[in-house]
């Protein structure tokens, strides 16, 4: 079982979504986060006071798979999130321990 | 009311009409000067004066809440915007009430060059229907009085601009209440009041010519503003913390409400509905154009991009800018005073206050300070006797009566006044912060400040979801 943490451009989530749903993957969790890497913020100006936004909205989606549906959904989302262009984001594969189904108990991939 | 006032309306019109029905005979024009007698002198009620006059004071208070409040909020960050919009809108019942005691008997009231007498309209005795012939010939002196609050209001909230952020509720409230008391009515009296040291029109020694208070509202609310940024001192992490507007769209519903109700500022402050009215309104819009142009241009030249913050800040610093101006002016140099007062305020906020980093917060005193104190100065030169006939041969001066229009001697008159003001705020300002902040403190705790004003002032959040 694998945890796939991917932070994306905001504008690339339903692309993403489209392609994980079509090899089958449903269920996601997103969140809007801030943050930066290579890509530089930008420049604000009010009132003549400029503010450097060094934090760029970016867009995280976290999904657990099983292990043999990990190479996949990593090349689903790198394919559907990809621009070319600095900002595209990263993909993390982390490994998870256990997984319960709250309503059924069920656990493991059972509970994916 | 109507019901019980009706029937006196009746009889006044019988009173009349009885004569010119007595005389159905007499020729036109003894007919017409008899109609002109009976008309009365020159202080009976014009219902159309007053009704401009009652919107206009309704407009007035429109630019404080929710014009002012909305701006301001719109400015400041997310934390402190109930503190920021309580600021101005406890104005609106500190003031009222101490106008009704003795605010406005102590700015219109007859006294010395200085102030008027507070006991004369205390607790607006005697302040009705019957108009004030010196102020106001032709709309009830209520009425007046009513319009003059509310520029007593919006002044002291001006202030407030300077301070968001991090001062002390209780300290503010007993700061503005010793600023319009000792600073506000005072000035109030001398520039308009009858006898005024100011008054160009009443019996004054310098004639400053201020049509609808640059010098009044603006620059002394501008000079107490850069006081007050000073004394207090800069907001914690100011200028290296990023301090941005949490919500510029409120901000310019702000400004678009400002600007109309500035119509009933400065062309209300012509007290009757006629010529002089529309002229003032005129100039008050092309100065807000020009201004709009001015620092829009400006911003776009050095900094790449016209932001629309900043075009809105043009407007109101064309806005303050033609204040004193209107009225004196023609439409072309109102338009050149706004433009000019555009391109000023810029610099007043970008650079002056970049150089002396000063923590004018809302920049109360780059906006309205310098605006006015320019449109002041411009106005020495501009003013016109053929726009405002009254300043060709009201003012006497050692026996003779003398233009006040656009001269090198009406600037030094400007200027002295100018300066008079700034020295009043600034030392008064002074001297009351110092007061009050001995008695409560000025700031509020770092903590207060990092968590807000309105958790920590107020115990409210704006924003609750």
């Amino acid at each position: 079982m694998k945890k796939i943490e991917a932070i994306i451009q905001p504008f690339k989530l339903e692309d993403v979504k489209e392609a994980l749903n079509a090899i089958g993957l449903r269920g996601m969790t997103i969140s809007e986060v801030k943050g930066f890497g290579r890509q530089k913020g930008h420049k604000e100006i009010y009132r003549g006071a400029e503010y450097t936004v060094d934090f760029v909205p970016k867009q995280k989606i976290e999904i657990i798979v099983p292990d043999s549906s990990v190479p996949a959904a990593t090349e689903a989302i790198q394919r559907a999130a990809h621009t070319g262009k600095i900002g595209d984001g990263k993909i993390f594969v982390l490994n998870v321990e256990s997984a319960i189904r709250i309503r059924t108990e069920e656990e493991g991939d059972n509970a994916l | 009311m109507n019901k019980t006032h009706a029937p006196k309306r009746c009889w006044l019109l019988l009173v009349f009409l009885t004569p010119i029905a007595a005389n159905a005979a007499a020729t036109v024009e003894d007919r017409l000067a008899r109609l002109e007698a009976a008309a009365g002198p020159a202080t009976a009620t014009n219902s159309g004066d007053n009704a401009w006059v009652l919107a206009s004071a309704a407009l007035v208070l429109m630019m404080t809440a929710p014009g002012l409040i909305l701006f301001y909020g719109g400015l400041v960050r997310r934390k402190n915007v109930l503190g920021t919009m309580m600021q101005s809108m406890i104005l609106m019942a500190v003031v009222s009430a101490l106008w009704m005691v003795y605010g406005y008997s102590m700015a219109f009231g007859e006294g010395n060059p200085f102030f008027g007498n507070p006991t004369q309209y205390f607790m607006l005795k005697g302040v009705g229907a019957a108009p004030n012939a010196a102020y106001a010939p032709t709309v009830p002196q209520e009425s007046f009085m009513l319009f003059q609050m509310m520029f007593a209001i919006i002044t002291p909230a001006l202030v407030s601009g300077a301070i968001a952020e991090r001062m002390r509720f209780k300290a503010y409230v007993l700061f503005m209440v010793l600023w319009v008391t000792l600073i506000y009515f005072p000035l109030c009296h001398m520039v308009w009041g009858k006898g005024g040291f100011f008054n160009w029109s009443l019996g004054g020694r310098v004639p400053v010519l201020d049509f609808a208070g640059g010098m009044v509202v603006h620059v002394s609310s501008g000079a107490s503003a850069l006081v007050c940024a000073v004394v207090l001192g800069k907001r914690i992490g100011f200028p290296s913390e990023p301090m941005p507007p949490h919500n510029v769209v409120l901000s310019l519903i702000g400004v678009g409400l400002l600007w109309v109700g500035w119509f009933g500022f400065n062309a209300g402050s012509a007290v009757n509905a006629g010529a002089l009215a529309s002229s003032a309104f005129a100039a008050t819009h092309f100065s807000a154009t020009g201004a709009a142009l001015g620092w829009g241009i400006t911003e776009w030249l050095l900094k790449g991009k016209p932001s629309v913050l900043g075009v809105a800040s043009g407007m109101v610093a064309g806005l303050a800018t033609i204040t004193p101006a209107s009225g004196f002016v023609s439409v072309p140099a109102a338009f050149v005073i706004g433009l000019t007062g555009g391109v000023v305020c810029y610099a007043a906020v970008t650079k002056l206050k970049g150089a002396f980093r000063y923590d004018d917060s809302l920049d109360v005193f780059g906006v309205h300070g310098v605006g006015s104190a320019l449109g002041l100065l411009m106005l020495g030169l501009f003013a016109s006797a053929e726009i405002n006939p009254a300043i060709g041969n009201t003012f006497a001066a050692g026996g003779k009566v003398v233009s006040l229009a656009g001269s090198f001697s009406q600037l030094g008159n400007q200027a002295l006044g100018l300066a008079f003001t700034v020295g009043l705020a600034v030392v008064g300002t002074f001297i009351i912060l110092k007061v009050v902040g001995a008695v409560t403190g000025l700031r509020v705790t770092p903590e207060d400040e990092a968590s807000g004003l309105d958790l920590a002032e107020h115990g409210e959040r704006a924003y609750n979801d």
